[in-house]
């Protein structure tokens, strides 16, 4: 490819030694690899190849609990529907309607007559919602972070991060190839420590972008990102922020617009805001919010945009109307911080397990307090979770990939405050919990083995 | 040691790699010293630049020969342009370039610029950003185009024009019916109103039962009885043992394969392969090196080569079943004989091709004649035959546990809304009735017919004759934005492919058959690329008009 650069226009003598210098490197190493080829070779020697298989071994899965085979009724405490939003029979008509309307699959990607009317009224409604000057809609929550990432973080960058970041945030910067500095879980003494070392080891300069990656409310802690302080040291240091916001829009702020509506941060300090609508717009996809400037690079480069086939209609129709409703009644977002709040006091009553969670994150989770391995501490709290599916109450254990994860959590119970909980269903659950502690939990007297 | 300063974890210290060090030293040299990883994260494989495959080393090593002739290893039709035509191609685009270099120079962008930021980094690479405004930007209204109806048979664009060259876009209020060349609507279940009457009602029924969606993965709370009875589903309707379902199907590539295998392992992977492989082979550390689109003597001579470096736990070949830039079918005879004789693992992609191939529309293996226990991992999507979204991974029950275990999405993507997976297990229960079966063999005589006559046209196509996605040659850049607006005036909504998505000079237009498409349809759009042709001299083949049906 030819380099442009309109700066530094090489005058005429540089460029015919130029040319020179690249046919002559080219010959060179064209003519090399012909005859270094066939050195490889095995040269009648025997090969012993014992190829392993793919799979070496069966895996025990742990079954997952089944919703929808007991009775509807169940009190659901594991997903992630804030809003109580999945069974809203508005929402499920206009859905409805839409998939009469387009059918249920796109049949495409974005760019090749996948874009219908209604992804771009959801964009439009994003940004005037969030109020920012563009959105994107990406088809699916886990892909929109780990997409959008390496779309603007490439190899030669460094990335700041929180240690405690979710998977896909991981995933994302796997695929970025950038050197990645984690900092502790919400200690900005600790960036800033980071920071400081960086710019004096000359990492951090004006040709290398920086990137600062934080989460507004931890999935994995349910703890609240201090962003007003990660502001400063970005504009500080020089860091472009992503924030996900997955889990604070329709949580957090009057209007439900997420973290730097309830901090009182101006939009314009994010670079991008990355948000989902799985979980209090109880469809499926996510979406990236900033900028025009910033925004249209992913149109390009979003690899999960542009190769992927685009939301269903009916996915997106449901968004809007789940938009819709939150306009139309932003005091939802109260009932919902109240609840989250409530469920705080009743599970610092507890007494068999710690928790963790701020008190208006509506994500809290609920530990073991005995002193047991990881592993042991996860299948008790899955037998304590079985235990209360059966009573009628479903709970969510965590499910990370230990060996994958960069810094694995602790395993939890991921308890998830909704606006349809009360006081009767927090107290049934607090006693469920001890209950099923004493009976399928681990017994003080008998020593674990392993 | 390149290989450990591009973050690809070192490889060869596994117990189970029998290697002297003196060897595995010596190889690392050899190998990694030449890595061009700069590139999707690819190796370049070492053996890439002979002409021919030259078989000097199928004598060594005591593995057995493959007799090729036995074997179906056409890789497709791929023409190649003429010297004038390539160089005619390249001089455009640097036209082009040029003539945006100037305008760079002259005129002020209209493109928004950052705010606030002054003294960071640039946040864009400066040739991405020049290539995105002046050269993309020209062609940037053929793509995008919004449409307002489902994407079946035909689909009704929303018109759209620019008085700022492109820069921004306003509707017009005009909405264009066009004959739909463009979805990958194979089976025709994109009916639109009414037409899937079985299918509706079905997912209005999952909708109201379950909610639109589970808000949780399908590890924690996200399995319904409906997502274990589509995994029962799918994995009968491939006649394998198990399978598992994700909510999409870019992810089911990218969060699969990473579980799946690990540094260690040696990938051999299709240089066409879609973005998803390519990310999710990046992701897993592995080793990768490319063979030529469809070449399995390419594949086999890099996999000997493999093998004889020692150092290897496993090889496995990573190929689609149908192209979708390049309408080819995976030569899948041929890498099953590849595999099981220098015992090698087969990943195939059917994202294209499951539904639209086979005469069952069990996809590209039923062509190829290749039984699904001799593949390892068999992936796929819903979202185009199917016409709902998400993907599958089926196999062996011990591979699609592991998956549940070990893949990412598992635990952490949240599955896959119950309205979609109800159309998802409509659509595979239609295929074994008989209006099913009558879509599978629609779409294949359309394809027929609608090959043919492109061939007659004398326009050059790629790929097998039975292949649904037809792509027409058109070289340039600006042929390309040339043709689409033609055909989308004469009421053809088609799909224009350039760089990147194709190498620079191979610009194409894509047309994706449907079994939904009836004769007239086909012979309207027919006539409207014999008159683009005509006007732009696309007319580049230089076969004879009616040659026989494979030439090689």
């Amino acid at each position: 490819m030819i380099y442009i650069d309109s700066h530094d226009m090489a005058g005429w003598w540089t460029l015919v030694i130029a040319l020179q210098v690249v046919f002559i490197t080219t010959y060179y190493l064209w003519s090399k690899k012909r005859t270094r080829s066939h050195v490889l070779r095995s040269n009648e020697k025997p090969i012993e190849w014992n190829p392993k298989p793919l799979v070496e071994y069966d895996v025990e899965v742990e079954e997952p609990l089944i919703m929808g085979t007991l009775n509807e009724n169940v009190l659901n405490f594991g997903s992630t529907s804030f809003l109580s939003l999945d069974k809203n029979e508005t929402i499920i008509d206009s859905a409805l309607k839409a998939m009469e309307k387009y059918g249920v699959g796109s049949c495409g990607p974005r760019g090749f007559y996948g874009t219908i009317d209604v992804h771009l009224e959801l964009e439009e409604r994003l940004a005037k919602f969030l109020e920012v000057e563009e959105t994107c809609v990406y088809s699916y929550g886990f892909s929109t972070i780990a997409s959008a990432i390496p779309s603007y973080a490439k190899r030669k960058d460094i990335v700041f991060v929180d240690e405690c970041v979710w998977f896909a945030i991981q995933k994302g910067l796997d695929a970025s190839r950038s050197k990645i500095c984690y900092f502790k879980h919400n200690d900005m003494n600790d960036l800033e420590r980071q920071l400081l070392e960086a710019s004096e080891k000359k990492e951090l300069n004006s040709r290398r972008r920086a990137f600062l990656i934080v989460e507004a409310i931890y999935l994995n802690t349910g703890k609240m990102c201090p962003l007003v302080r990660a502001v400063e040291l970005a504009r500080k240091f020089k860091l472009r922020i992503i924030l996900d916001e997955s889990l604070s829009i329709g949580v957090l702020g009057k209007h439900g617009r997420g973290i730097t509506e309830y901090l009182n941060i101006p939009r314009d300090e994010i670079d991008l805001i990355v948000g989902s609508l799985e979980h209090s717009f109880a469809t499926i996809g996510g979406f990236c919010a900033g900028t025009h400037f910033i925004v249209e690079h992913q149109r390009l480069s979003g690899l999960g945009y542009c190769f992927s086939a685009s939301l269903p209609p009916m996915l997106t129709q449901a968004a809007i109307s789940a938009l819709d409703i939150l306009e139309e009644k932003p005091s939802i977002i109260e009932e919902l911080n109240d609840r989250s709040k409530m469920m705080n006091k009743a599970l610092a009553k507890l007494d068999h397990y710690r928790y963790s969670g701020d008190e208006i994150s509506p994500i809290k989770h609920v530990y073991l307090k005995d002193d047991l391995t990881d592993r042991l501490k996860h299948s008790y709290l899955r037998n304590i979770a079985a235990y209360c599916f059966e009573k009628g109450v479903a709970f969510a254990v965590s499910a990370y990939l230990r060996d994958v994860e960069h810094n694995c959590p602790e395993p939890s119970i991921r308890l998830v405050a909704s606006r349809k909980i009360d006081n009767e269903n927090l107290n049934l659950i607090c006693t469920l919990l001890e209950t099923a502690y004493i009976e399928v939990g681990p017994k003080p007297d008998l020593q674990p083995v392993q | 040691m390149a290989a450990k300063k591009n973050g690809f974890v070192d490889i060869g210290d596994g117990d189970s790699l029998k290697t002297t060090k003196k060897s595995y030293e010596q190889d690392e040299k050899l190998i990694n010293g030449k890595i061009k990883d700069r590139k999707n994260g690819y190796m370049k494989s070492t053996q890439s630049n002979g002409s021919t495959p030259k078989m000097t080393q199928v004598e060594g090593g005591g593995l057995p020969k493959i007799d090729w002739s036995k074997y179906d290893t056409f890789p497709g039709s791929f023409e190649k342009c003429s010297l004038l035509t390539a160089v005619l191609t390249h001089v455009g685009l640097y036209v082009l370039m040029f003539l945006g270099f100037v305008n760079q120079l002259i005129f002020k962008p209209k493109a928004a610029t950052e705010k606030n930021r002054e003294g960071y980094a640039p946040l864009y690479d400066p040739f991405e950003q020049f290539f995105s405004r002046y050269v993309y930007r020209r062609v940037r209204h053929c793509f995008n185009r919004p449409i307002c109806s489902a994407p079946g048979a035909e689909v009704v664009l929303k018109e759209w024009e620019s008085t700022d060259h492109n820069w921004t876009f306003k509707f017009t209020g005009v909405e264009r019916r066009c004959v739909n060349l463009g979805s990958y609507n194979y089976l025709g279940f994109a009916g639109g109103e009414g037409a899937e009457g079985g299918c509706a009602r079905a997912v209005a029924d999952a909708v109201r039962r379950y909610g639109m969606a589970q808000g949780s993965s399908r590890a924690e709370l996200g399995t319904t009885p409906l997502h274990l009875e589509l995994e029962r589903a799918v994995a009968d309707f491939l006649g394998v043992e198990d399978a598992i379902v994700f909510g999409m199907g870019f992810a089911t590539n990218t969060l699969s394969i990473p579980g799946l295998i690990g540094p260690g392992t040696l990938v051999l992977s299709d240089e066409n392969n879609h973005a998803s492989l390519i990310l999710g082979l990046r992701l897993s550390r592995a080793t990768v090196r490319v063979f030529r689109h469809n070449d399995v003597r390419h594949a086999e001579e890099l996999a000997r080569a493999a093998l004889a470096e020692r150092r290897w736990a496993n090889v496995l070949l990573v190929v689609e079943g149908v192209y979708s830039m390049e309408g080819s079918v995976a030569a899948l005879e041929g890498l099953v004989a590849l595999k099981q004789a220098l015992g090698l693992h087969l990943y195939v992609d059917e994202a294209h091709s499951v539904g639209a191939l086979g005469s069952t529309g069990r996809g590209a293996l039923q062509r190829c004649r290749v039984l699904a226990a001799h593949v390892d991992v068999l992936m796929g999507t819903f979202t185009k035959s199917f016409r709902a979204a998400g993907g599958y991974i089926a196999g062996p029950r011990r591979l699609v546990q592991w998956l549940r275990a070990h893949g990412h999405a598992h635990g952490y993507a949240h599955s896959m809304s119950c309205g979609v997976a109800a159309q998802v297990l409509a659509a595979v229960r239609a295929l074994d009735a008989a209006p099913g079966r009558a879509r599978v063999r629609a779409l294949a005589q359309n394809t027929a017919y609608f090959r043919r006559r492109l061939r007659e046209l004398g326009v050059v196509t790629f790929g097998h004759d039975d292949s649904p996605v037809v792509p027409m040659l058109v070289y340039t850049f600006s042929k390309m934005a040339a043709t689409v607006e033609r055909l989308t005036r004469a009421g053809v909504a088609t799909v224009g492919v350039g760089f990147p998505a194709t190498p620079l000079n191979m610009a194409r237009i894509r047309f994706c058959l449907s079994a939904s498409h009836t004769r007239e349809q086909l012979d309207r759009c027919l006539l409207a690329v014999e008159q683009v042709a005509d006007e732009l001299g696309l007319r580049y083949s230089r076969r004879r008009p009616l040659a026989e049906p494979r030439p090689s």
